[in-house]
């Protein structure tokens, strides 16, 4: 397999790819993120006797890790790439590893390590485990058997693969910088680096995650999805309007999305102190486990 | 006579994992087969990141037939109970013989339990532990039920003798037993048959897997140590490392690498915690410079490019760590420069304990504190103070943050940034010592105040709210900390009673349960240096026990007096006194303690005692002014002597009354002297 040129040839290649084995290509969800596990293709559908199998690239952002564009690999806005397929298929590792070939990693030069990783989510409720994958000493994906999400056993396990993309672009296409990398083909009439679309943006999110961001309304906000979230679930299964059951999972699970969102732009503010985290993150985990108890009432994970 | 071969081959355990769970493969098998009357020759056990292996030699082909004999009921019991036995038996009437009992004829059933074939109790042995295998952390994948630590994949299991291998019928969750294994995931993946282990070990080698642990780890520092020589320099040591790394290959291959100029300005020990936390990497040092200059990472592949492309790609890696290290340095050394306060403010949103506040909260006791023992330990009470109020501001740094293994060291160099003396620096760095038994203690007088406060403070802290250890639960490693005052006032021998000090504590469990605590952690610590429990409590008993110096040298005194002729012989004598006195005390109910008046004596041998008691009373007061606990307990064996002649001269109980009360007073001076050199009526024998 010959090497990619630009980023986006990464992307479409692992599009391809787990299109080609049987995966539902999804869009990226379309709300603030940590990280590509908050889609409720992964953390809702992880639960329930359904099953699934989506590949989806992620938008994800952790405004702590922003670097004003400066960091050759820290962003605090990035793109992650997931699959999620349940149950894991026994070849997992094999479907991966082929993953990996088919973005250009030659596996007869390149040193492919599975070393051991728990994960958790205190936020979600959630742990599983596998590994980091490490190539060349550098983690280039997460791989994990989910046990539970939401507080909720998984039965059967999905197996979950999570790519960091810009650092596996940077490292197959050999650039130091994430800002130098090209993301369309080099040769194209208007070749675009990684730099010329982000640099800019990296700076001002930096500015204003760390500086700026007004924590009084962060604050006001965090309290007002947190409401929101609890009064959808609160509400009858029984919609007057249709007379159907419509149990409301996903918008109130947005709502707990975007509480975990505030959450992260408060510590990148730095008023957050140790022992009010653990609350932070309490109060976050109990929305994430009500949207949990709450699906595996639906038809989607099998109920009805 | 059999061998068998087992091995679980699954997607790749975690390196901390794999010993233990090996051990306990070889425990489990054997144990398992040896119940079921399958004996053995000998076993080892194997593991890789994806293998664990058990090699069992000189098995029986099938466990022994066993006779067994059942008493049944009697003759003549009802049918019913008759039927069940047979049931319970599995017997028919015929095997019943009738027999002679004490109570009349009862029936015994004669039962004989064949022996089992090798494979069947293999089979069921390898199922039973696989199904209850104790991994600390487990999972499930797919739709399965089963539990393993990652997805168990494969099972061989083989019994061979010299003419044939047979596969043993094996089934979990789908996966059957076979004889085929699987080399190298990437050099050699393909599966292979085998006929037993030695064929095993050798085809997995040609597989480019190296089965033996120990023989990886060899490998591993063998070609570490040559590379790094071959340039001049030396491999740091990292031995938790080595067993960690050899875990995670099984054909490990040594590149040597080296780190970009731009980072060698970092303190080694970062260089040397970033390179080992995240990357795995050994560090190489550079004895010229007496720096960290390269690194050492252990592939698990042979490349045609000799593991160029893989270097190239772990250095890359590696500058990407130490440049986020850098930042951190950078960013703190900023901090450092302006005086560190705003890192000494945000303590202040650090909950140290619910109810004992914040960090900054802390930190102000252990202040005060500091500069109250400031002159106990020879230190300027104002540098004392300072350091304390400095010693954790390094909590609050990036770099701490991020490697919380380096607080205090960190502490160090920021606060050398800050302009702050030596003595400070220090402080800050060694203040958390002695951590454990092992660890040394500081000597320095500003950082053994900081050192003491901080523990003192922390115990303080936990009895004021009642949060004591029990039994085997210390979260707050409390004995540690009271282990660590006590070394830290041993070894500088301070004069630092802790009763006034522990006095804030008598709010909760009370300063005296806490110094209790200290007395008991002393016990242990004087005993591993081969002083007597009950030397200690003779000296526990006597006043000034708060001061831990005091009473270390006040019970050596007393042990080193004991193991002479005089010593043992005097505690014979005293106690012989002692007893004489309390019986008569007791039957008289008065207490003679008048004083002994030497015009009632009427011996030669009362006289030499009185003179004796009247010159070792002054010698003993003199010593004792200075604590010389020596000199006062040699003087106190003087008395052997003159105590022994007088109770094989005299009678205690003379017909006088007023000879008896003068002679019993007498005792009593005795025991009053004795006893003002330590509580000898505590020792046993």
């Amino acid at each position: 397999m010959n090497t990619p040129k630009s980023f986006q040839e990464i992307i479409l290649r692992l599009q391809a790819y787990w299109a080609e084995h049987g995966c539902a290509i999804l869009q990226p969800y379309d709300m603030e993120v940590g990280a590509g596990t908050f889609h409720p293709a992964t953390t809702l559908r992880a639960l329930g006797s359904q099953p699934w199998a989506v590949a989806y690239v992620q938008p994800s952002r952790r405004p702590t890790d922003g670097r004003y564009g400066e960091n050759p690999n820290r962003l605090q806005h990035y793109y992650q790439y997931q699959v999620l397929i349940k149950p894991s298929p026994s070849n997992l590792q094999d479907l991966y590893l082929g993953s990996l070939k088919a973005i250009g990693i030659d596996m007869a030069l390149h040193d492919i390590r599975f070393v051991e990783d728990d994960w958790e989510s205190p936020t979600l409720g959630a742990w599983g485990l596998g590994w980091e994958v490490w190539c060349d000493g550098m983690e280039v994906s997460q791989f994990t058997y989910f046990q539970q999400v939401g507080g909720h056993d998984c039965h059967p396990v999905s197996g979950e693969l999570t790519y960091g993309l810009e650092r596996l672009a940077m490292y197959v296409l050999g650039v130091d910088h994430v800002m130098d990398m090209p993301f369309n083909d080099p040769s194209a009439i208007i070749p675009l680096t990684y730099g010329d679309i982000f640099k800019q943006t990296e700076e001002e999110y930096a500015r204003w995650n760390f500086d700026v961001a007004n924590t009084e309304v962060l604050l006001r906000q965090f309290e007002e999805a947190e409401a929101e979230c609890k009064n959808i679930l609160a509400q009858d299964h029984m919609d007057p309007k249709t007379g159907k059951r419509i149990i409301m999972v996903h918008p109130a699970y947005d709502q707990c999305i975007k509480a975990s969102h505030i959450f992260n732009l408060l510590d990148a503010r730095g008023i957050i102190s140790v022992t009010e985290r653990q609350a932070y993150i309490g109060r976050v985990r109990t929305l994430a486990t009500k949207c949990a108890d709450a699906f595996v009432q639906t038809a989607a994970a099998g109920a009805v | 006579m059999a061998d068998l071969l087992i091995e679980l081959f699954s997607e790749e355990v975690p390196a901390d994992l794999q010993a233990q769970a090996a051990e306990n493969l070889k425990k489990l098998i054997t144990n398992g087969m040896v119940d079921a009357g399958l004996t053995y020759a000998s076993a080892a056990a194997f593991h890789t990141p994806r293998r664990l292996t058990l090699a069992v030699e000189g098995l029986l082909d099938a466990s022994p037939t066993v006779q067994e004999e059942r008493k049944g009921p009697k003759v003549g019991a009802p049918e019913q109970a008759i039927q069940g036995f047979l049931r319970g038996a599995s017997v028919t009437m015929a095997d019943l013989e009738v027999r002679d009992d004490k109570k009349g004829q009862v029936y015994f059933a004669k039962i004989t339990k064949p022996g089992r074939a090798a494979t069947e109790i293999v089979a069921d042995t390898l199922e039973f532990t696989i199904r209850n295998f104790p991994w600390p952390k487990s999972m499930r994948w797919g739709s399965g039920s089963l539990r393993w630590v990652r997805p168990l994949q494969s099972i061989l299991c083989l019994l061979s003798n010299e003419t044939e291998a047979q596969i043993v019928p094996v089934k979990v969750d789908g996966i059957s037993a076979s004889n085929v294994t699987r080399g190298h995931r990437f050099m050699a993946p393909d599966s292979f048959v085998v006929n037993g282990f030695d064929d095993y070990e050798t085809k997995l080698k040609r597989a480019k897997v190296i089965l033996r642990a120990e023989e990886r780890s060899a490998a591993i520092w063998q070609d570490a140590t040559n590379q790094a020589f071959a340039l001049g320099h030396d491999l740091v040591e990292d031995p938790s490392l080595l067993v960690e790394v050899s875990g995670l290959v099984e054909w490990p291959v040594v590149l040597l690498g080296q780190i970009d100029n731009d980072f060698l300005g970092l303190p080694p020990e970062v260089l040397k915690t970033s390179m080992r936390e995240h990357q795995k990497f050994f560090s190489v040092s550079n004895p010229k410079t007496r720096r960290i200059e390269r690194f050492v990472t252990v592939a698990n592949i042979e490349t045609v490019d000799q593991g160029a492309t893989i270097l190239k790609g772990n250095q890359k890696v590696l500058a990407a760590r130490l440049a986020d290290a850098k930042f951190f340095w950078e960013n703190d050394l900023r901090e450092a420069k302006a005086g560190m306060l705003k890192w000494q403010i945000s303590l202040e949103n650090v909950t140290f304990h619910n109810k004992l506040g914040s960090q900054s909260e802390r930190i102000k006791r252990i202040a005060a504190l500091a500069r109250k023992l400031a002159p106990v330990v020879g230190a300027d009470a104002d540098v004392a103070e300072k350091a304390a109020f400095v010693a954790k501001a390094d909590l609050s740094s990036e770099m701490v943050y991020e490697f919380p293994e380096l607080q205090g060291l960190m502490g160090r160099y920021y606060a050398l940034e800050a302009g702050m003396g030596l003595d400070i620096a220090t402080a800050c760095e060694e203040h958390y010592a002695p951590l454990g038994p092992s660890d040394n203690v500081p000597t320095a007088p500003v950082s053994v105040a900081v050192a003491l406060a901080d523990k003192l403070d922390m115990l303080i802290g936990f009895w004021t709210i009642n949060e004591k250890p029990t039994g085997s639960k210390d979260p707050f490693a409390l004995r540690r900390a009271a282990l660590g005052v006590i070394r830290l006032i041993m070894e500088n021998q301070l004069t630092l009673p802790l009763a006034a000090i522990l006095k804030p504590a008598d709010v909760g469990a009370g300063a005296t349960d806490l110094l209790r605590f200290f007395q008991e952690r002393l016990k242990g610590f004087l005993r591993d240096q081969g002083l007597r429990y009950d030397v200690i409590d003779a000296c526990i008993a006597m006043p000034n026990n708060d001061d831990l110096a005091l009473l270390a040298k006040r019970a050596q005194a007393l042990q080193a007096v004991l193991a002479t002729d005089d010593g043992e012989n005097l505690i014979q004598g005293f106690k012989r006194a002692n007893n004489i006195l309390s019986q008569a005390e007791d039957k008289d109910g008065v207490e003679y303690s008048y004083g002994p008046d030497i015009k009632l004596a009427e011996s030669d041998v009362e006289l030499v005692l009185f003179a004796a008691l009247e010159d070792v009373d002054t010698q003993i007061k003199l010593a004792m002014d200075v604590q010389d606990f020596s000199t006062a307990m040699v003087a106190m064996a003087t008395l052997r002597s003159p105590i022994d002649a007088f109770f094989d001269g005299v009678k205690i109980n003379a017909d006088s009354a007023m000879i008896r009360r003068n002679r019993l007073n007498l005792l009593s001076r005795i025991r009053t002297i004795c006893l003002s050199v330590a509580d000898l009526s505590k020792l046993e024998g």
